[in-house]
């Protein structure tokens, strides 16, 4: 009990470290002196520039695209009745990666910088609608992974398809970014242009999440306690949709940390979907902030993409969970 | 006083119907006895009473308005519903699962009002869940899941109480102490209707007992009129002995 208490505190906790972390350390390791002098602008203007401009906003950037995928996750989890939903997993992270490769193919990004999210947002909603409509005609969560996976799939080649195509390799390094996810070379502008999304996605997914507890007894028994099925479907996926094609627009696709956050939480928080929420969102955006300052530590040529690392821990992780499930089930 | 009614209710589902014009009528101090062989469309009924069957003919309504009319958190604080499949998702403890049975009245599992928590209370003392109550589901027998299940109904404090075959898969005794809850609620001033395959323990605790064939209503009244042998043998192809409210069944017909 005193355990579940100290969860969110210890979330946030961790979570501030990190990103103060995430400033100290990098190619020149700052002192905690200097980041906290530059970070209250009482430093000199090389250290405010990289703090600011540069490892700030990545760590940022990290952290709330990491949130957005553990708060989809665990309202996806919720609404599907089912451990194994995420937007990587369920192909909404690919989806959305797919539009917003579209819409650089095409030059359509340059020319507002709202078009960008907006068309992985869009992608994000199509491929979350899918599976929502899938799932009220299947009631076997086997079949909806193997829709997402066919989504995913999809999504990839088409990807493909369009770097095949790409009509020089600036391009071609662009879309890249986008299928791996990376979140190198972030400013505060760009941020600002996901957060909208982001905050309205959470916001959605925020306030329709007592029904998500209701669904724990069925969908049957859920409508019989006075829940609105249909509402709940629309708002959850219309939240998963936004706050997923937000995180896609910052950091491109990066799978897994959805799925990770919220099965950590679970049994913290009495296994209840509507109390995992946030603290899955604080505990995925600590994990992509870490994983981040991985990627920068690790003394490669080429920087390692946030995405692939995600995958790396990610996957394992969800092969575990899944082969645990089966034991559990019979 | 609550009362639900239905009006020549029929559901199609295709081109079938699976539920014919059916009128029934559920006001507390009633323990109802829905029967019929499987495929008779007991189920669509319930659903169909309660606004969830999408293509409906004819009219249910509690308390005079439309069931389909009303939102859904109005009609389960008049309807508790306990549907035949009762999944459940997450390994959560018995006293959050019972907790759901109030969301109609805005609360949710860790988020309890004072009058929230005593119905939760209560409706765990009256399953006799107490000493189970901090217990994970998932580590519960299907009898005392079933007990959950009836907790859960019943912390909603509806007049009204449709269960759908909750007795399905337990054991003689669990059955026994299942009906007898629901007997309990009837005498405290509840109406419940019941589906139930058991003709023996239907007719020991039903005040009445519904019969329907192929979706549709062939007989409504008290089991000492209604459970006879022709009827046995009409609805479900069984030849049976009937004395009184005592069934024996001695084979197919």
């Amino acid at each position: 009990m005193s355990l579940s208490r100290l969860l969110l505190p210890g979330l946030i906790g961790a979570s501030i470290l990190a990103i103060f972390a995430a400033c100290l350390l990098g190619s020149t390791p700052m002192p905690a002196g200097r980041v906290l002098a530059a970070l209250f602008g009482a430093a000199d203007a090389s250290d405010e520039l990289v703090v600011w401009s540069i490892r700030l906003p990545r760590a940022l950037a990290a952290y709330v695209a990491g949130a957005a995928l553990g708060l989809s996750g665990a309202a996806l989890q919720g609404l599907l009745r089912n451990p194994l939903a995420e937007p990587g997993v369920l192909g909404v992270s690919a989806s959305a990666s797919l539009v917003a490769t579209f819409s650089l193919y095409y030059g359509l990004a340059a020319l507002s910088p709202w078009v960008l999210p907006l068309a992985a947002i869009i992608g994000a909603l199509i491929a979350t609608a899918l599976i929502a409509v899938a799932a009220i005609a299947t009631r076997s969560v086997v079949t909806l992974i193997l829709i997402g996976v066919g989504i995913s799939s999809f999504a990839g080649a088409a990807m493909s398809l369009l770097m095949n195509l790409a009509p020089t390799p600036f391009t071609l390094s662009d879309m890249i970014n986008w299928m791996l996810g990376s979140v190198a070379n972030r400013s505060f502008r760009e941020i600002g242009f996901a957060a909208p999304f982001l905050l309205a996605g959470a916001v959605i997914l925020l306030a329709s999440r007592r029904g998500l507890s209701a669904l724990t007894l069925g969908e049957e028994a859920a409508s019989g306690i006075g829940l609105d099925l249909r509402r709940q479907r629309i708002l959850t996926v219309l939240g998963a949709g936004i706050a997923t094609g937000g995180s896609v627009a910052l950091a491109g696709a990066i799978g897994f940390v959805g799925i990770v956050a919220p099965h950590i939480v679970r049994p913290f928080v009495g296994h209840d979907p509507a109390r995992s929420l946030v603290p899955s969102a604080l505990l995925a955006g600590l994990i992509l902030v870490l994983a981040d300052i991985g990627v920068r530590l690790m003394p490669t040529t080429n920087e390692l993409k946030l995405g692939v690392v995600a995958a790396l821990i990610g996957a394992p992780a969800f092969v575990w969970i899944a082969m645990r499930r089966r034991a559990l089930n019979g | 006083m609550a009362e639900l009614c239905t009006h020549g209710l029929s559901v199609e589902a295709g081109n079938q119907r699976l539920v014919d014009g059916a009128s029934i009528r559920l006001v507390p101090g009633e323990f109802v006895a829905l029967l019929g062989p499987n495929g008779a469309g007991k189920t669509s009924l319930l659903r169909a009473s309660l606004g969830l069957e999408k293509k409906v003919i004819g009219r249910a309504t509690i308390d005079g308005s439309d069931t389909a009319a009303l939102s859904p958190m109005q009609r389960a604080r008049h309807i508790a519903y306990l549907p035949q499949q009762r999944p459940l998702a997450w390994p959560n403890t018995v006293r959050d699962v019972v907790s759901l049975g109030r969301y109609a009245y805005g609360a949710a599992p860790g988020r309890l009002s004072a009058e929230d928590a005593a119905a939760v209370d209560a409706a765990i003392a009256r399953c006799d869940l107490t000493a189970l109550a901090q217990r994970q589901t998932d580590t519960l027998s299907g009898g005392e899941l079933a007990r959950v299940h009836c907790a859960r109904a019943f912390a909603a404090e509806a007049p009204l109480l449709i269960a759908d075959e909750p007795v399905a898969a337990l054991d003689p005794r669990h059955q026994f102490r299942i009906m007898d809850i629901i007997a309990d609620f009837v005498a405290a001033g509840g109406g419940a209707l019941v589906v139930l395959h058991d003709i023996t323990l239907a007719a020991r605790y039903a005040s009445r007992m519904i019969w329907m064939k192929q979706g549709r209503i062939v007989a409504d009244g008290a089991p000492e009129e209604t459970l006879t042998a022709a009827r046995m043998a009409e609805i479900y192809g069984v030849q049976a002995r009937v004395d009184g409210r005592r069934v024996e069944i001695e084979g197919a017909v």
